[in-house]
């Protein structure tokens, strides 16, 4: 069952990626590559019409970790306290900036908005991607100093840094030059996802130059994921067995790396909602091949005296497991059939389409 | 520990009041919608159809606003009440669970729909939709009330070795006693709200002169709705609720109606006074003697037992302040009782719409609906204390035990002042929409 769970859970927070991922990434494209007016109308636009729905993923995969696993929800949380609150709080300025940009017709007004939502779009992409990088580097479970734990085993708190800026060091920080690799990436992967997905939405005036930028931001992906995956390799010397133990996990990597491949194509791709299905790859890929590594371990601990976090030592009683999971199906049934619902009734591009607001 | 407490609270305090703005409107609105849409369907006249759009834009916006400030609430539980997070999260991590995967979904994608698809669906499909919006709406407060109604009464659970608490019976969760007189004066008290609010913008065209014949709708509307709401939120819903305190909090009963000492021959009810703590009596008292035995127990000499009964430790934290929240609540809500039992005889009368004072009224009351449905919520969580879950876990020992106390401080400011802007950004979005008014429908 909590294999089920685990599962069910990393899927939904793997969709929200992928979901929200391509309205981060337009921020991120908003930010750098929007000249004209009508190109930041649009991009905003289509950030703007979808981004609450997307975050009812986040919502849902929250509430069933925190049912699921409550030992992990609590330790987790509070442990990354502050990045978690400043990412609360990015959430709302990036909806506050979105919402105000359109209120008054003005540009220097439009242009506080503009810069607020995009800065806030780039942050979150790091931020997340920090995440990933703290959870597959692990963190000082119980706080041990000296060889005695100073919480119990499965409690932590981490400062955003610490001077040294090394995952190497005792007790690092939630950004070391290890996560920040990570969060680079996911700043590059979702701005990729980003520009597929204002060229499948829109007809903005760059959607032709996005193109050439999609081309670029995957070389510089290509030689990030290298220089990560050998930074991984360094701090933590069997960061891989797991695929050599169990080659089948080996597909998730291949999802990755076929989407990397597949996007250097992207001046052929006719379609481009094939691009777009390439850079979800990427994302899907990225974010599973990290757990796969991981697995059974969801946190790892970076001393000898407490035990990694796994998803049987943190989750709840069997009864409560399989009693969800009886809901669970139901609503997750629910949900993919209110998804494809949704992508069917805003199928097509959105400049001329009229939101409701 | 002092200040780690108090921050914690004070954060989730905050952070709870402005989230909770939303959903008391978006709750009793979605049923006001269904009202309009489906008197569109039976009469054809556009005016109808035209009122069920508009307040879909103010639902929307509130919508959003709830959406975003909730997802604090969710995160709140982890990153501030960790310690609780990991002993109950089996149990209450059902139902929140549920809220996130089903209503919230049911909601969001239920509004998107009428928002977009009127011509795509047809009317008869349109009005469904604005139905499970409803439905949606309303099966999130469900489960948000099966959560506290556990935190409050504690049932279906069993406590292992480790001291977790973890689910035995799930159904158990479901017919808790204190859940169904809970969500029922909940959802009336959020319909007071939504009323309120649909009948002074009402008022607000009418004494404006603009929208005029929209004005009339929406005060009718919001006068009927009020008026049944408002009766509906005392009795029997109120009753029952203060019934479930007294039977199982008798406590925080004694302390939220005022009663420091036991009178053997019946409660009286105190309408008005403040708690002295230190010399444990209300200062400047008015009450009638007998009526709260009554009320209570329909018996006028039954003993009710006052705080004096009871160990220090036992008795909410903040007496004063569960007190006021209760009086506040209950007075607020006769008094909306009054008016719109004033407004609905004028308007059967037909002398609603030219009787000034009583519109400016109307208007001017908007902001107390919200008040009351805080406070009450305020009688619900103070009245809980000094537990988080009643009799089994003390608030002190929820807290995250890794996050230090000026940490939370930050973050708590820095909620303050995020939040601040959603404020200003919300009274932009909701006073242009009312400033536009509702869209007649071309032919």
């Amino acid at each position: 069952m909590e294999l089920y769970w685990y599962i069910i859970i990393a899927l939904v927070f793997a969709m929200f990626f992928v979901l929200d991922g391509y309205d981060f990434g337009a921020g991120i494209i908003h930010l750098f590559f929007a000249k004209t007016e009508e190109d930041k109308e649009v991009i905003a636009k289509s950030a703007g019409l979808f981004w609450d729905s997307n975050e009812v993923w986040l919502v849902a995969g929250g509430g069933m970790l925190f049912m699921a696993f409550p030992t992990y929800y609590a330790s987790v949380f509070s442990g990354f306290y502050l990045p978690l609150i400043i990412v609360l709080w990015l959430i709302m300025l990036r909806a506050i900036g979105l919402e105000f940009r359109s209120q008054f017709n003005f540009s220097m007004w439009k242009s506080i908005w503009d810069t607020l939502f995009g800065i806030s779009s780039l942050l979150l992409a790091l931020f997340f991607g920090i995440a990933l990088g703290n959870i597959v580097r692990g963190v000082n479970l119980g706080g041990v100093e000296g060889g005695v734990s100073v919480y119990e085993g499965h409690y932590f708190f981490l400062p955003l840094w610490d001077g040294s800026f090394s995952p190497l060091t005792n007790h690092p920080g939630v950004i070391d030059w290890f996560t920040l690799i990570i969060g680079v990436i996911a700043v590059v992967v979702l701005a990729i996802h980003g520009a597929n997905w204002i060229i499948l939405k829109t007809d903005s005036s760059i959607n032709q130059k996005l193109k050439s930028i999609i081309f670029k931001l995957n070389i510089v992906l290509s030689i990030l994921t290298v220089i990560s995956l050998s930074a991984w390799n360094f701090i933590n010397p069997d960061a891989l067995s797991n695929f050599s133990d169990r080659p089948y996990l080996l597909i998730f990597p291949l999802i990755y790396f076929v989407g990397i491949i597949g996007l250097f194509f992207i001046n052929k791709i006719k379609n481009d909602t094939h691009a777009f299905y390439l850079s979800c790859m990427i994302i899907i890929g990225g974010i599973t091949s990290s757990l796969a590594s991981l697995f059974p371990v969801i946190l790892p601990s970076t001393n000898d005296i407490n035990e990694s976090l796994t998803i049987y030592n943190t989750s709840t009683s069997a009864y409560g497991l399989s009693v969800a999971f009886n809901w669970g199906i139901v609503g997750l049934i629910l949900l993919v059939i209110y998804f494809i619902v949704q992508k069917r009734l805003m199928s097509g591009k959105i400049d001329h389409m009229d939101y409701g607001h | 520990m002092e200040d780690m407490i108090l921050y914690d609270r004070l954060q989730f305090a905050f952070t709870i009041t402005f989230h909770y703005l939303f959903p008391q409107l978006t709750m009793g609105l979605s049923l006001i919608i269904v009202y309009f849409k489906g008197q569109f369907l039976r009469t054809k006249l556009d005016k109808y159809n035209d009122a069920a759009k508009f307040f879909m834009k103010i639902f929307a916006i509130n919508f959003t606003m709830g959406v975003i400030t909730g997802i604090p609430m969710e995160f709140q539980f982890g990153t501030n009440w960790a310690k609780f997070s990991e002993l109950t999260g089996g149990i209450i991590g059902q139902t929140l669970a549920m809220e996130g995967l089903f209503s919230f979904f049911l909601e969001s994608s239920f509004l998107v729909l009428f928002i977009f698809g009127e011509k795509l669906m047809g009317q008869k499909l349109h009005l469904l939709t604005a139905f499970l919006v409803f439905l949606g709406s309303w099966a999130s407060g469900y489960f948000i009330l099966a959560t506290n109604a556990w935190m409050q009464n504690p049932v279906g659970y069993e406590i292992l070795e480790n001291g977790k608490y973890v689910l035995e019976n799930f159904s158990a969760l479901f017919s808790n006693p204190w859940l169904l007189p809970a969500f029922l004066h909940n959802q009336m008290a959020s319909l007071v709200t939504s009323s309120f609010v649909v009948a002074s913008i009402g008022a607000f065209y009418v004494l404006s002169k603009s929208n005029v014949e929209y004005g009339k709708l929406f005060l009718k509307t919001g006068v009927l709705f009020g008026l049944v709401s408002s009766l509906l939120v005392a009795f029997p819903t109120g009753d029952w609720n203060a019934k479930n305190v007294a039977k199982y909090q008798p406590a925080s009963f004694a302390a939220m109606e005022g009663i420091f000492e036991t009178e053997h021959a019946g409660a009286e009810i105190v309408l008005i006074g403040q708690p002295n703590m230190v010399e444990k009596k209300l200062d400047n008292k008015i009450a009638v003697p007998n009526i709260l035995s009554f009320l209570t127990y329909q018996d006028w000499n039954k003993q009710i037992p006052g705080m004096d009964q009871f160990k220090e430790e036992e008795l909410p934290t903040n007496v004063p302040g569960l007190y006021y929240s209760y009086h506040i609540m209950v007075g607020l809500g006769t008094i909306f009782i009054g008016v719109m039992g004033l407004a609905f005889f004028f308007l059967m009368r037909g002398k609603l719409f030219g009787f000034k004072p009583l519109l400016w009224t109307i208007m001017c009351l908007v902001p107390f609906p919200y008040i009351a449905n805080i406070t009450g919520w305020y009688v619900a969580e103070l009245g809980r204390q000094p537990y988080l879950v009643y009799g089994l876990l003390k608030t002190v020992d929820g807290i995250s035990p890794t996050v230090s106390s000026g940490n939370t401080l930050f973050t708590l400011l820095g909620f303050v002042g995020i939040y601040f802007l959603l404020g200003v950004l919300f009274l932009i979005l909701v006073g242009k929409t009312i400033y536009q008014g509702p869209t007649p429908q071309k032919h």
